[in-house]
């Protein structure tokens, strides 16, 4: 029997506070499961949540005890490697492996010698050895015959008339959308009947993910009949796909994955891959352990990437900062696959009544694409709020002015005012763009960013649940397969289940990254913490409730009058017992309860809100851009952890810099190889480059859940190249399209103006 | 993986490793002079030993305890670091002394642990991650990533530590935010922590004296 439950949402406040935060609240009435615990509402506090709570792993991974995949050490362990075509696109004519099959510590060869390869990367070879020595001169002795062929590798060779095709079965590499354009309103009497018309076509690179961990895994068949793989995935639930289990020969229910620690993903890593099933298929032939981890030159070339974009676009409006329509065609490659994954989310967040956009997946002779945090976003929010820039010079209006008057989101007109104030837009805005006298010239810009992330109760077909266990010493293990990629999961799971038990964050077991344990989640889309937050809670409460009944038994009295609080259960007259003495009435093989996450409810709000403001220096003699400040101002539905989702903006920040000014995998357009695959070559952004990040967290209970979480990793990088772009623009007075904002093409611009 | 820059080879021609071999072997000459010193002393007529490109054995001085391993003059120090020695704390990532997560100390000097061989580290004080502090007996330095959230995923944070700590021990409380970001800037982190690793470093130095 569903509940009816009323209680107050809004803004709760943010965690600066200089200025006072405009209140923005509301009752709302959902509809909740019988099961579910009642929500946590604007008004309630709290001892642990919303504070600032260490992560409880950090003493391991500050320490090196933290074990990676990469770290896995068994006992007669092999490790495998690859060889690969470094051809855009060729035959593979022949594949002589016999001068390393014969090297004394070679233990297993692989080779690929057919059909054609299609990208640089593609697996032709595999070796597994007894020793990394081994491995290494093994793969540098396999020969290959390649027949090169002509392939485009970039997107604009690839939309030429007469390029190469990478589907034979198509006719072209330009993908067209099944459905035709988007379209809304009537674009073209908008355009017509527009007082102001500007546009512009943006280009943003291919951004690889650059984990510092490359994908891979670790496999090793049990004398039992069972299999554990250690695997750097952001699923350990979806990680052993049908292709790895038939590797292993071994039904899924006898494979466990394990993912303890993970050295990022950000979208790249989920099921298994090409290489991880050759590792399984090494483990399996040689029955034994068997490492297979990707090297950094093919963790560049195949472990994923954020397809590029060719965003053109025009935007009408009015002289008042109105804007009515907008409409654009966008190219983007997604690699050798058929389009899928490319596209600019560049529509959305502002009131566009009338709107047109077709876009396009490019295939190119390319490795795939892979989801890269809030994919499709920060290229499309970069182009949208430049060409939204250039409609308010040209219109005459304030930029922030013209957001707040197409952004009807009531959190992000908050927002906007907090970031303005922290950045000193009134101050540090050029009226006249460009107007800094002297070579260096300076100034502020602002972008919009969103997402929607309340979790989900499922887990493919199961529903999430968490099994607790506590034994009669107090003890209490929170069991989920879920893993922690490095957005502190962990914490989450004990700073919520500390706050329901009444106990310290650092008393909870927390124990996940095996799917020895229910299925977990997949880290995907933001969805993680806010999917598990509910379950623990349930399970909090589902403990709660099993404890009161044997207190109820204990005391000899009805357990509905029964209740907790603070983590002490009191019952009738001045009946009371802390958590820990509750615990001791439980039997010697413990409690076990299930938290169950349901359904998702009604919200008020519907998406998250953020902006972000940054304030640069441009030489223009050398063409250098520095971030000196940027203000990223984000709600992620009600925070858990502060400290832990500071972190999470300041990483969507900096990737986000580093997308603006440095990132851009290179292509050799006659060869198709990628010529920039190192860290020296494919530059991220360093210490040394990293501004001050001024993160304003507004803390928002919007509905959804019973905790009122929403995801936080990903819109964090939305924003961030957008509003960097429009400071560049402020302050040179002329806008650079192309990400990345390099000091050639920030010259380049400067000369177009002049010229 | 830290073995297969020779994949690279097939479209490139010159490997690093190929290099190291050369290199390895060279280098590893003057390690053998030192340790099998006393050897010659009872072996005078002994010609000039030859190192390699067989497995050979190195002694090392790992966080204060000596361990001998058997490597190739080719193998770094961080190979032998994680394989052999099971001390996987310092990371590969880049293979290439361009990213910093197997930043060890040499004699109290960072390095890139991918940029030395293991037998040019022969009789040389090695510090690890491992070596500063464990779990429940953190160094300042540690703690203060653990107090400030210095880290996320957590791949690059042993890196990090290691640049930190040195900057730390190197000035003490007189340690600036200057110093402390020339000391890490040879660290890349692909989270984004660099922010409150700053203020780790920051804060740990608070309390620190030089050379501690």
């Amino acid at each position: 029997m569903p509940r009816t439950v009323t209680y107050k949402v809004g803004l709760v406040g943010h965690d600066k506070h200089k200025q006072d935060v405009p209140a923005v609240e509301q009752d709302l009435t959902v509809e909740i499961h019988e099961m579910d615990a009642e929500p946590w509402g604007r008004e309630d506090t709290f001892r642990h949540v919303g504070h600032e709570v260490p992560r409880v792993d950090g003493a391991v991974k500050a320490t090196g005890a933290a074990k990676y995949t990469y770290d896995i050490n068994r006992p007669g362990l092999l490790v495998a490697g690859l060889v690969y075509s470094p051809h855009a696109h060729a035959d593979i004519v022949s594949v002589d492996a016999g001068k390393a099959q014969g090297m004394a510590g070679v233990v297993a060869v692989k080779t690929f010698a057919r059909g054609s390869a299609k990208y640089p990367g593609k697996i032709v070879a595999a070796i597994c050895a007894e020793s990394e020595q081994v491995l290494a001169d093994a793969l540098e002795a396999v020969e290959v015959t390649y027949k090169v062929k002509p392939g485009p590798a970039v997107t604009e060779d690839a939309m030429k008339d007469d390029a190469v095709v990478v589907d034979p079965r198509r006719k072209t590499n330009v993908g067209q959308p099944r459905r035709g354009p988007l379209v809304r309103g009537k674009p073209d009497d908008a355009f017509e009947g527009a007082e102001v018309v500007v546009q512009a076509t943006y280009r943003t690179p291919i951004q690889t993910h650059s984990c510092l961990e490359p994908h891979g895994c670790v496999c090793e068949i049990h004398a039992d009949g069972t299999a554990t793989v250690w695997a750097s995935t952001q699923a350990t639930s979806f990680f052993a796909n049908q292709q790895l289990t038939s590797a292993l020969g071994l039904p899924r229910n006898k494979v466990r994955v394990i993912t303890q620690h993970m050295g990022g993903g950000f979208g790249s890593k989920f099921s298994a891959l090409e290489w991880d099933v050759l590792c399984a298929e090494f483990a399996r032939e040689t029955k034994r352990p068997v490492r297979m981890m990707l090297s950094r030159r093919l963790e560049h070339l195949v472990g994923g990437n954020r397809p590029d974009s060719i965003q053109a676009l025009r935007l009408a409006g009015s002289k008042d900062g109105t804007i009515a329509a907008l409409q654009g065609e966008v190219w983007g490659t997604s690699g050798n696959s058929s389009g899928g994954g490319a596209g600019a989310a560049n529509f959305g967040v502002y009131t566009l009544p009338h709107l047109s956009m077709l876009q396009h997946g490019v295939a190119t002779f390319s490795a795939k694409g892979r989801a890269f945090r809030a994919p499709r976003h920060p290229q499309g929010f970069y182009a949208l709020e430049s060409i939204i820039e250039r409609y308010a010079y040209a219109a005459g209006v304030d930029a922030l002015a013209v957001r707040l008057k197409n952004d009807k989101h009531p959190i992000r007109q908050v927002q906007w005012r907090i970031g303005a104030e922290r950045i000193g837009w009134g101050k540090n805005r050029r009226k006249q763009p460009g107007s800094d006298k002297g070579p260096v010239k300076r100034g502020v810009g602002c972008a919009s960013g969103r997402w929607g992330a309340a979790g989900r109760h499922t887990v493919g077909r199961n529903q999430l649940v968490f099994d607790v266990v506590v034994d009669k010493e107090g003890g209490v293990a929170f069991q989920n397969g879920v893993q922690d990629i490095g957005t502190g999961t962990r914490t989450v799971i004990a700073i919520i289940a500390a706050e329901e038990l009444g106990l310290q964050p650092g008393d909870i077991d927390v124990r996940i990254g095996d799917t020895t344990y229910p299925p977990g989640p997949g880290s995907g889309g933001s969805t993680t913490a806010p999917s598990i937050g509910a379950a623990v809670r349930n399970g909090a409460l589902r403990v709660k409730e099993s404890l009161a009944g044997l207190l109820a038994l204990q005391w000899g009295v009805d357990e509905a009058q029964l209740s907790w609080k603070d983590g002490v259960c009191h019952g009738p007259g001045d009946k009371q017992a802390s958590f820990r003495s509750a615990c001791s009435l439980i039997g010697e093989d413990g409690l076990r309860v299930q938290g169950r996450r349901m359904r998702n409810f009604q919200s008020a709000y519907g998406e998250t809100a953020g902006c972000q403001f940054a304030q640069v220096a441009v030489d223009t003699e050398t063409g250098v851009i520095t971030v000196e400040n940027v203000v990223a101002v984000h709600d992620c539905g009600r925070i858990i952890d502060t400290m832990t989702a500071r972190s999470q903006v300041n990483g969507g920040v900096i990737q986000g810099i580093s997308y603006a000014l440095y990132e851009e995998k290179q292509t050799d357009r006659n060869l198709g190889d990628m010529v920039n695959p190192t860290f020296d070559t494919y530059r991220i952004l360093g210490m040394q480059d990293c501004p001050p990040i001024d993160v304003v967290l507004t803390s928002v209970v919007s509905g959804y859940n019973n905790t009122g979480m929403m995801g936080l990793g990903e819109p964090a990088t939305v924003p961030t190249a957008g509003a960097i772009a429009n400071a560049v623009y402020n302050a040179i007075g002329v806008q650079v399209t192309d990400l990345p904002m390099t000091p050639a093409r920030v010259l380049e611009a400067l000369e177009r103006r002049q010229g | 993986m830290s073995d297969d820059a020779p994949q690279d080879a097939a479209a490139r021609g010159l490997t690093r490793r190929a290099l190291f071999k050369g290199a390895g072997a060279a280098a590893a000459a003057g390690a053998v002079f030192r340790s099998l010193d006393a050897a010659a002393k009872d072996d005078a007529a002994a010609g000039p030993p030859v190192q390699g490109p067989g497995k050979t054995a190195v002694t090392l001085q790992v966080n204060g305890t000596e361990r001998k391993v058997e490597a190739e003059p080719r193998e770094t120090l961080l190979q032998v670091l994680r394989l052999p020695l099971d001390l996987t704390g310092a990371k590969p990532v880049c293979d290439r002394g361009q990213c910093g997560a197997c930043t060890v100390w040499l004699d109290g000097e960072p390095v890139y642990a991918c940029n030395v061989l293991a037998v040019e580290a022969e009789g040389r004080k090695v510090t690890t991650v491992e070596g500063l502090g464990a779990p429940d007996d953190l160094h300042a330095v540690q703690d203060a990533f653990v107090q400030k959230d210095a880290l996320q995923c957590g791949f690059c944070t042993p890196g990090l530590v290691m640049s930190a700590a040195w900057a730390v021990e190197q000035h003490g409380e007189d340690l600036t935010e200057e110093q402390a970001r020339e000391a890490c800037a040879g660290n890349l982190c692909r989270c984004g922590t660099y922010p409150h690793v700053l203020e780790a470093a920051l804060a740990a130095a608070k309390h620190a004296k030089k050379g501690d």
